[in-house]
Parts: structure tokens; C-alpha cells; sequence
């Protein structure tokens, strides 16, 4: 019996803390899926902090954590649900 | 997202000085996240596990790091790690040294623990430069690269890490960019757990003042070169992994060698010598 198509849901979820952020831009360049891209607004030390532009994309590998230097950013993959 | 959701490396971290004091685009903090996922791995209790540095934009690390950490002083972490080791051998020592502060000031330091096995993980980030001090040449500035004391260039042939620890005796050599983060973080992870003097030389960027006088770009632009020049020899020739300015970036893991570690040597002796009446000295109860 064909079910109705669900849109998938993602696998991964980002979270950002854009008070810490100092712009450098290596989340953005290095997550493998595309989900974050810099944000138009500023935080209050002037930067540009990322945002998730297509966090259904978000994959939980947890790269940009690693590589963000001012521990501002993270990502968690999100448990299975049935 | 929520902004008060909690980054799980917090708990490793002293969130209470943070924002720290580094330069955006600095490899500093990608190195501290490569660590606190080896220290997870390793599984290791906390309390086991100091982290000891020396002066410079490195050395705040053992500031921001929620372990028994200690900032010493420039050129000296080995040796104060030396002592919390031996007064302590329960202990996983880790020093995290800047190229100038581990091979300049502490250069002899260095050689001579590698040469002894001493039992400590050695962490040196190579940002080619004293950073903290602004950007004069170090014992590792390539050839031909420019900073605050070789306005026209450097002339002095630098030193190669990996076979500097390597013929003084380490055990386990391996180098790293910060790029490579999940390499990187497995290196740290193998080399806390080695018996004895192992040695871990990550390549950051020092976007400031290092790549600002050499026109290498901001952080991100310095990353990326490291991603584009890195080629990964496991097991070369020490020899031949010496860094060129601009040039290929050699990483990997060079040297995974036993070799009896100081303090198992020491036991071995005393015991030899003393028979039932040496029991070995296992730290504080
Ligand atoms: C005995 C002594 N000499 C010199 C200094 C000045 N000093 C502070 S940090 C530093 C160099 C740091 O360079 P490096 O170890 O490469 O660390 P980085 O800042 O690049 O991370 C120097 C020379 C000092 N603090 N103490
Ligand atoms: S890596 Fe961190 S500091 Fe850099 S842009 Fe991303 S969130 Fe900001
Ligand atoms: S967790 Fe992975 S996929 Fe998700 S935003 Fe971070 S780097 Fe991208
Ligand atoms: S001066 Fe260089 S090494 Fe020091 S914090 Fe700034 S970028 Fe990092
Ligand atoms: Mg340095």
C-alpha cells in the first residue's frame, strides 16, 4: 500500500550562538551539506554570525562545531523517531 | 535556535572568560575543539588529565580549558610538566606549546624529554610565528616568509618538527593542520594514550600577523590553502616532511614506535637494584 510521501525530516540540528561569534566564515566553508550561509544582521561586537539558510539539509555531522574556533556554533543529530 | 542552548564542549571549557582574547579567524580554538574530542575519546576521568602551557596565544589554552591546567611560564612548560608527572605518574600530562615557546626558549627542554621518554603528550601549535608578541620570526618561519624581525624575508633555515622529535627520540611523531580536524583529533587521542614522549604538531593559521604580512589572506583563506597544499604521507621519512613557504604541507603519522618510557625504565632499575624493598612510587593516594 503506497503511503503519502513525508517530507523527510533532517537528520541533524544546528545551534547558534551568535553572541560569540567573530565571523570567520570556516563553519560555512567546511559543512559538508550547504546549510549555513552568513547572516545579514550583526551581533554586538560587529560580526556577521551564520545562520541556517537550509537547515533542512543539516546532517548532524557536528563539523561545524569542530571547526569553529569561538565555540559558537554546534550541531546535534536528532534522535530516530519511528 | 535558541541562543542559551548549551554547546556540549562547555563542560570542558571555562565559559566564565569566554569570549577569549583570539583573533577571529585563528586556529587556536579549532585546535582546543580537536582536543576536548580526544579527551572524550580516550575516556579517561577528567580529574586524570592536566594540561600544562607556556606563554603566548597558545599558552592562554591552559587558561580556558576546565581541567587541572596550568599556565607556566615561556619556554617552560616541560619541564613543570616533568615534575607534576613524576610527582604524580597517575597523571596524563599534556603541554600545549607554541612553535616559539616549544622550540625557541624551550627548545633544549624539548630534546632532552624526547631523548629521556619522559612519559608527556607534547601539543605544538605552528603558527610560524611569536604571535603573542607581534609576529617575529621563530625557529619555525619558513624561508623567504616575512615577519616583524625579517622585514625582507627569512634567512635562517627552520626547524623540522616532526624529525627534530623524531631523532631526539619520541615515540609517537605525527602533524596535523588545523583543517584536518577529525585527523587531528585522533592523533591527540593516540598520542595521550601512548606510553611515553609523544609529539603533535598542528599547523594553524595566525591570520594577524603571520598571514597578514605574507598576504596569505584572513583565516578562512588560510584554511583553505591548508586543505589545497596538505598531502598526507603516514609513515614518511621524517627527513622529508620539512615545510617550504606556500609549499605542500606533509601530515600524517610519521613515528609509532615502543620504546621503554622513563618511568617504567626508572621502576625497572630500582627494582633491579633494591629487589622487595623498592615499591614504586605511585602518586598521591
Ligand atoms: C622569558 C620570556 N621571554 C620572552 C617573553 C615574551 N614572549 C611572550 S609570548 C612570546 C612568544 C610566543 O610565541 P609562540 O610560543 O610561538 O606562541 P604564539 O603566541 O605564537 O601562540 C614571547 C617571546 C616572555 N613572556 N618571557
Ligand atoms: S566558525 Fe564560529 S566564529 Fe566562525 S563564523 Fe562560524 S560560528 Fe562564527
Ligand atoms: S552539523 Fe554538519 S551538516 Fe549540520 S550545519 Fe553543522 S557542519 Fe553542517
Ligand atoms: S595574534 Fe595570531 S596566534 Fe595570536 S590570537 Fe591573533 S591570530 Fe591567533
Ligand atoms: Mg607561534
Amino acid at each position: 500500500m503506497a503511503e503519502a510521501k513525508k517530507p523527510k525530516s533532517p537528520k541533524g540540528t544546528v545551534a547558534i550562538n551568535v553572541e560569540l561569534c567573530k565571523g570567520c566564515g570556516f563553519c560555512i566553508a567546511f559543512c559538508p551539506s550547504g546549510v549555513l550561509e552568513f547572516s545579514d544582521k550583526f551581533n554586538s561586537k560587529g560580526y556577521h554570525p551564520p545562520h541556517a539558510a537550509n537547515p533542512e539539509k543539516c546532517v548532524g555531522c557536528g563539523l561545524c562545531g569542530m571547526y569553529c574556533p569561538d565555540f559558537a556554533i554546534f550541531g546535534t543529530r536528532n534522535k530516530e523517531v519511528a | 535556535m535558541s541562543p542559551t542552548t548549551k554547546n556540549p564542549r562547555n563542560q570542558y571549557l571555562r565559559t566564565d572568560r569566554m569570549p577569549h582574547i583570539w583573533c577571529p579567524g585563528c586556529g587556536l580554538g579549532t585546535t582546543i575543539n580537536c582536543f576536548i574530542t580526544a579527551v572524550e575519546e580516550c575516556g579517561l576521568p577528567l580529574d586524570l588529565i592536566s594540561v600544562v602551557s607556556g606563554i603566548g596565544c597558545t599558552g592562554r589554552i591552559a587558561g580556558y580549558l576546565k581541567l587541572d591546567s596550568f599556565h607556566t611560564t615561556h619556554g617552560r612548560p616541560i619541564p613543570f610538566a616533568t615534575g607534576l608527572k613524576l610527582a604524580n605518574p597517575k597523571l596524563k600530562v599534556v603541554v600545549f606549546s607554541g612553535d616559539g615557546d616549544l622550540c625557541a626558549i624551550g627548545g633544549n627542554h624539548f630534546i632532552h624529554a624526547a631523548r629521556r621518554n619522559m612519559d608527556l603528550t607534547i601539543i605544538c601549535v605552528n603558527n610560524f610565528t611569536y604571535g603573542m608578541t607581534g609576529g617575529q620570526v621563530t625557529p619555525t618561519t619558513p624561508m623567504e616568509a616575512v615577519s616583524s624581525t625579517t622585514p625582507y624575508g627569512n634567512i635562517e633555515e627552520p626547524f623540522n618538527l616532526p624529525f627534530l622529535a623524531d631523532c631526539s627520540g619520541a615515540v609517537y611523531v605525527a602533524r596535523w593542520t588545523t583543517f584536518h580536524v577529525r585527523q587531528a583529533a585522533k592523533a591527540m587521542r593516540e598520542a595521550i594514550q601512548k606510553n611515553g614522549f609523544s609529539f603533535v604538531e598542528i599547523i594553524s593559521p595566525c591570520p594577524t600577523l603571520y598571514g597578514r604580512r605574507n598576504k596569505l589572506g584572513d583565516g578562512l583563506k588560510m584554511m583553505q590553502a591548508f586543505k589545497d597544499n596538505s598531502v598526507v604521507c603516514n609513515d614518511a621519512d621524517t627527513r622529508s616532511v620539512a615545510l617550504d613557504f606556500r609549499g605542500k604541507i606533509a601530515c600524517g603519522k610519521f613515528v609509532d614506535r615502543e620504546k621503554t618510557s622513563f618511568l617504567d625504565m626508572y621502576n625497572t632499575k630500582m627494582a633491579e637494584r633494591f629487589g622487595p624493598f623498592y615499591e614504586p612510587y605511585e602518586g598521591v593516594k
